[in-house]
């Protein structure tokens, strides 16, 4: 009985860590494009529902996974382009633009899904995966560790391919030297407006694809709020892994984890109060805060607007 | 090989400096001839500026301006703080749009309406506030704004580097983080990027202020190099022996305008003496009196200071430090090691070094700011390590930062805030946690008439004033309410004669009111100017004492070098 016990939590938190992860790592690493670029982008949690919606009802009408991805990336990309227009190119206040998206995304998805699915609630079937050989025979975590749809192998790449234009492509260097010190980047001839105005819709773009994943390959299906702060978890991944992509991935599969013990406590038929549980992936990043603030890293202009010559 | 460049003595640059003020145009002729056979006379000039004009909120920063540079030439501008220099490259340099104006270059009309429309030009810049990315190595600093390609071409950049070095003679590590070089590095860095794409015309924006007099040499090696090779140099500096040892031509720039060009070669026959006395009435006009005694127009400087503290033995201690030492702070302060000084009533005491040396680590441990490892610190006898920042404030202990714009003000600000940054809460400036508007306007006005601070109103951002204005809002929130002992950390780099005057009779009226001060500077003439006694501080430790007197500042010199050849070996 308690070996069946541990053996249900264990597959379900580790494949709901792995859906929350996943979504997590998508957004995050978006983040840190956009942060390292100087764009501190509080929207996230906004542009996850835009992408999650929007690409939930792209896979549904156009009986495609791929077609929901390009769908949530799209939505994604286009709520990051209000950051763009109003934070890069005009010099607004970006947490102040970044709550407003958020909040307007939580609106308008919620309306949207009510007014077009409030009553017939379509899921989605299962995604076809691709199973690691060997690998995903190790018993317990094997199958729900190694045998993932194809996006998530194509989102570790994605994580290593931007690791490499930070580090070793001009266009890398010129967007740290954007969130490092903006002046510099415009005296060596490239604007800076243009830079972060690729990293900011590069980031909705992820963050949209991370908000496809979570309702196309999670849920099957939209719900309203269904990010649950994913957007806002993101930022504080972004910050504690110093702008490095690897890191991103490391601690958006552990936040993934915390955010799927309720649902794997609850299947497991533990009964503490959900209130409780819910709470746990909040608390685990007070501690995470507490114990690593030292070690976050904010590139010196981040969210301050570049005007050039102005002092 | 590094060690070696900064090894020599400086007694060479201290000759090589009054050498060039006392022959005043000898160097430009001496070049001149094969300036003259390179330059097609058929060619028009590198740079032609005509009728540019700016105007900022409250302020016509360049007011018609017309400036020729010739292909090969030095090309020097002088004025006071706020004159507009700054305003007029960065408008060449495509920072800065103008409201009016022409620019040519090479005889062709050209629009530079961007940084990046500069550089196509052929213009590369060095400007006033450094443009490195701390964080990013040597290399990538050099590498950004490449666009050509998709990945860095790292090996490319070192071939460029090497090359670049060898035409300016200096070497440099291209993995080192910019940010952990020695500032007189960083300037080399900042040249050869200027000069990375091939640029005809290089702008230097007081690139001098910050280097100590090897530094400067050094330099002004590196630009009649660069001459030789064709390359027209404009140069801005508020030294005048600088100016007159590297220009061939100096436009002198007062209040937007142009108010006086000179060519050196006109001045030979004329005395050192008159050469700077018709630089200064052009500069400062009416006001040129009250710089009449600087001490950067003395060429004899060494031994003529009367001490102010003769009596010193009998004098009260008012700052005593014993043995304190502090952390090393990332790559570019050493920290403290047993630091033990004690600093009189009415005394003056300068500490020497080059940049990097722990000055900082010094400055900030007196004022509160930095926690020390051990040792003790003792105001009027009674310790005060453990006091805070405000409480060292309050017995009238003050620092007057070298970070002008990082720590010194917050530049979002209006200049009469900024003027009470430390008094914030307190009386009467504040009232039951409320700004009492009134009473910080009347003090604000007084102090800013009784500073000098050029300021189209007290209500203007504190961030928009020139640097040289800057300084005196520092100086003014420091030096009023009762200051009693005053940590000074390069107090007059960026200014002009007359602010520099101006500080300097502060830091004086300070002592001779039973004050004291702590002169930290890397300008050795400074010190000497300035100071009874000099210490050197050398990687974080006290390396010496020199009385001022006869040959203080080869003294120092020695000691400077000798022990950073101790701490390299
Ligand atoms: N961006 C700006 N906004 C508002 N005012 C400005 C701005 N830039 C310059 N000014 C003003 O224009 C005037 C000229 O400034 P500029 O920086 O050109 O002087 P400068 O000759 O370089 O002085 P310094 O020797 O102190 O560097 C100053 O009064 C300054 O306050
Ligand atoms: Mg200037």
């Amino acid at each position: 009985m308690s070996e069946l016990l541990t053996r249900t939590f264990l597959t379900a938190l580790i494949s709901g860590g792995l859906i929350a992860g996943v979504s997590l790592m998508f957004t995050a690493l978006g983040e840190t494009i956009s942060e390292r670029a100087g764009v501190l982008n509080i929207g996230l949690e906004g542009m996850m529902l835009v992408g999650a919606y929007i690409g939930f009802v792209g896979a549904y009408y156009g009986h495609s996974f791929w077609v929901g991805f390009a769908a949530g990336i799209a939505g994604g990309a286009f709520a990051s382009l209000f950051m763009v227009v109003l934070c890069v190119r005009l010099g607004l206040d970006q947490i102040v633009v970044g709550i407003a998206i958020t909040l307007a995304g939580e609106g308008i998805t919620s309306v949207l899904q009510d007014t077009q699915f409030g009553s017939t609630y379509p899921r989605l079937g299962a995604p076809p995966t691709v199973a690691i050989p060997v690998l995903s025979d190790i018993p317990v975590v094997g199958k729900s560790v190694f045998d993932q749809p194809l996006i998530v192998y194509l989102g570790l790449v994605a994580v290593g391919a931007v690791s490499w234009i930070f580090r070793r492509t001009n266009a890398g260097l010129n967007l740290r030297a954007a969130g490092e010190k903006p002046e510099a980047l415009d005296a060596a001839g490239v604007s800076v407006v243009a830079t972060r105005s690729y990293a900011a819709l590069c980031t909705g773009a992820f963050a949209g694809l991370g908000g496809a994943y979570l309702s196309i390959v999670g849920a099957g299906t939209f719900t309203p709020f269904m990010t649950q702060g994913q957007g806002f978890m993101a930022i504080v991944i972004a910050m504690l892994a110093r702008g490095k992509p690897l890191w991103v991935v490391l601690g958006s599969f552990l936040f993934g984890i915390s955010l799927s013990v309720a649902t794997a406590l609850q299947l497991a038929g533990i009964n503490i109060s959900t209130d409780v549980v819910n709470l746990l992936p909040f608390i685990a990043i007070m501690v995470a805060l507490v114990a690593f603030a030292r070690r976050s890293y904010l590139p010196p202009a981040l969210a301050l607007p570049y005007v050039r010559g102005a002092r | 090989m590094r060690g070696g460049r900064f090894g020599r003595p400086p007694r060479r640059d201290e000759r090589l400096r009054t050498e060039s003020l006392n022959r005043k145009a000898a160097i430009p002729t001496g070049s001149q001839s094969g300036r003259e056979s390179e330059r097609d006379p058929a060619d028009a000039p590198a740079v032609e500026l005509v009728g540019i004009t700016k105007q900022f909120p409250g302020v016509l920063a360049n007011d018609d301006i017309s400036l020729t540079v010739r292909h090969g030439e030095v090309h020097c501008l002088l004025g006071e703080n706020g004159a507009g220099k700054s305003t007029l490259i960065s408008i060449l340099s495509g920072m800065v749009r103008p409201d009016a104006g022409e620019i040519r270059v090479g005889g062709r009309m050209v629009q530079i309406d961007s940084p990046r429309a500069a550089l196509e030009l052929g213009v590369g810049t060095v400007y006033q506030h450094s443009t490195l990315v701390r964080a990013l190595t040597v290399l990538e600093n050099l590498l950004l704004g490449e666009t050509r390609g998709l990945r860095l071409d790292v090996e490319a950049a070192r071939a460029r580097l090497a090359e670049v070095a060898a035409t300016l003679g200096v070497e440099i590590d291209a993995d080192a983080p910019a940010g952990e070089l020695a500032l007189g590095r960083q300037q080399q860095v900042e040249i050869v990027k200027a000069l990375w794409r091939g640029s005809r015309v290089l702008i230097l924006d007081e690139p001098t202020s910050m280097l100590t007099p090897q530094g400067v040499a050094e330099l002004q090696k590196v630009l009649r190099r660069l001459k030789e090779t064709g390359i027209s140099v404009i140069f801005i500096t508020h030294k005048l022996h600088e100016a007159l040892a590297v220009a061939d031509r100096i436009t002198i720039l007062r209040a937007g305008r142009v108010v006086g060009a000179i060519e050196t070669a006109e001045l030979e026959g004329s005395s050192a003496e008159e050469v700077q006395g018709r630089i200064v009435r052009l500069m400062f006009g009416e006001d040129a009196r009250a710089v009449a005694d600087v001490a950067e127009l003395r060429t004899d400087l060494e031994g003529e200071q009367a001490p102010l503290d003769e009596q010193r033995s009998e004098a009260a201690t008012l700052l005593a430090l014993s043995r304190v030492s502090a952390r090393p702070v990332g790559g570019f302060d050493p920290g403290l090691e047993e630091v033990s000084l004690e600093l009189a009533e009415g005394e003056i005491l300068g500490i020497a070094g080059m940049d990097g040396n722990g000055q900082r680590s010094l400055a900030e441990v007196i004022a509160g700011e930095r926690a020390l490892s051990a040792g003790e610190i003792r105001l009027y006898g009674v310790p005060v390590e453990r006091l805070d920042v405000s409480a060292r404030q309050k017995l009238g202990l003050r620092y007057v930062t070298d970070d002008r714009l990082g720590e010194g003000i917050v530049s979002s600000l209006p200049v009469s805030l900024n003027l009470f940054l430390k008094r914030i809460g307190q009386r009467p400036f504040w009232r039951h946690g409320r700004i009492e508007h009134r009473s910080v306007e009347r003090e604000a006005q007084s102090l800013v008439k009784a500073f000098d601070v050029r300021t189209p109103s007290i209500s203007t951002r504190a961030g928009a004033l020139s640097g040289g204005n800057v300084q005196k809002v520092v100086l003014a929130r420091e030096l009023s309410f009762e200051p009693k002992v005053v940590v000074f950390n390069k107090p007059t780099y960026g200014l002009d004669l007359r602010t520099t005057s101006t500080v300097r009779d502060m830091i004086r009226g300070l002592a001779r009111g039973g004050g004291a001060a702590l002169v930290i500077s890397t300008d050795l003439d400074e010190l000497l100017d300035l100071c009874g006694r000099i210490l050197v501080l050398s990687g974080g430790r006290l390396v010496g004492e020199v009385e001022n007197g006869p040959n203080a500042g080869e003294r120092v010199g020695e000691l400077m070098v000798g022990a950073g050849d101790v701490a390299a070996a």
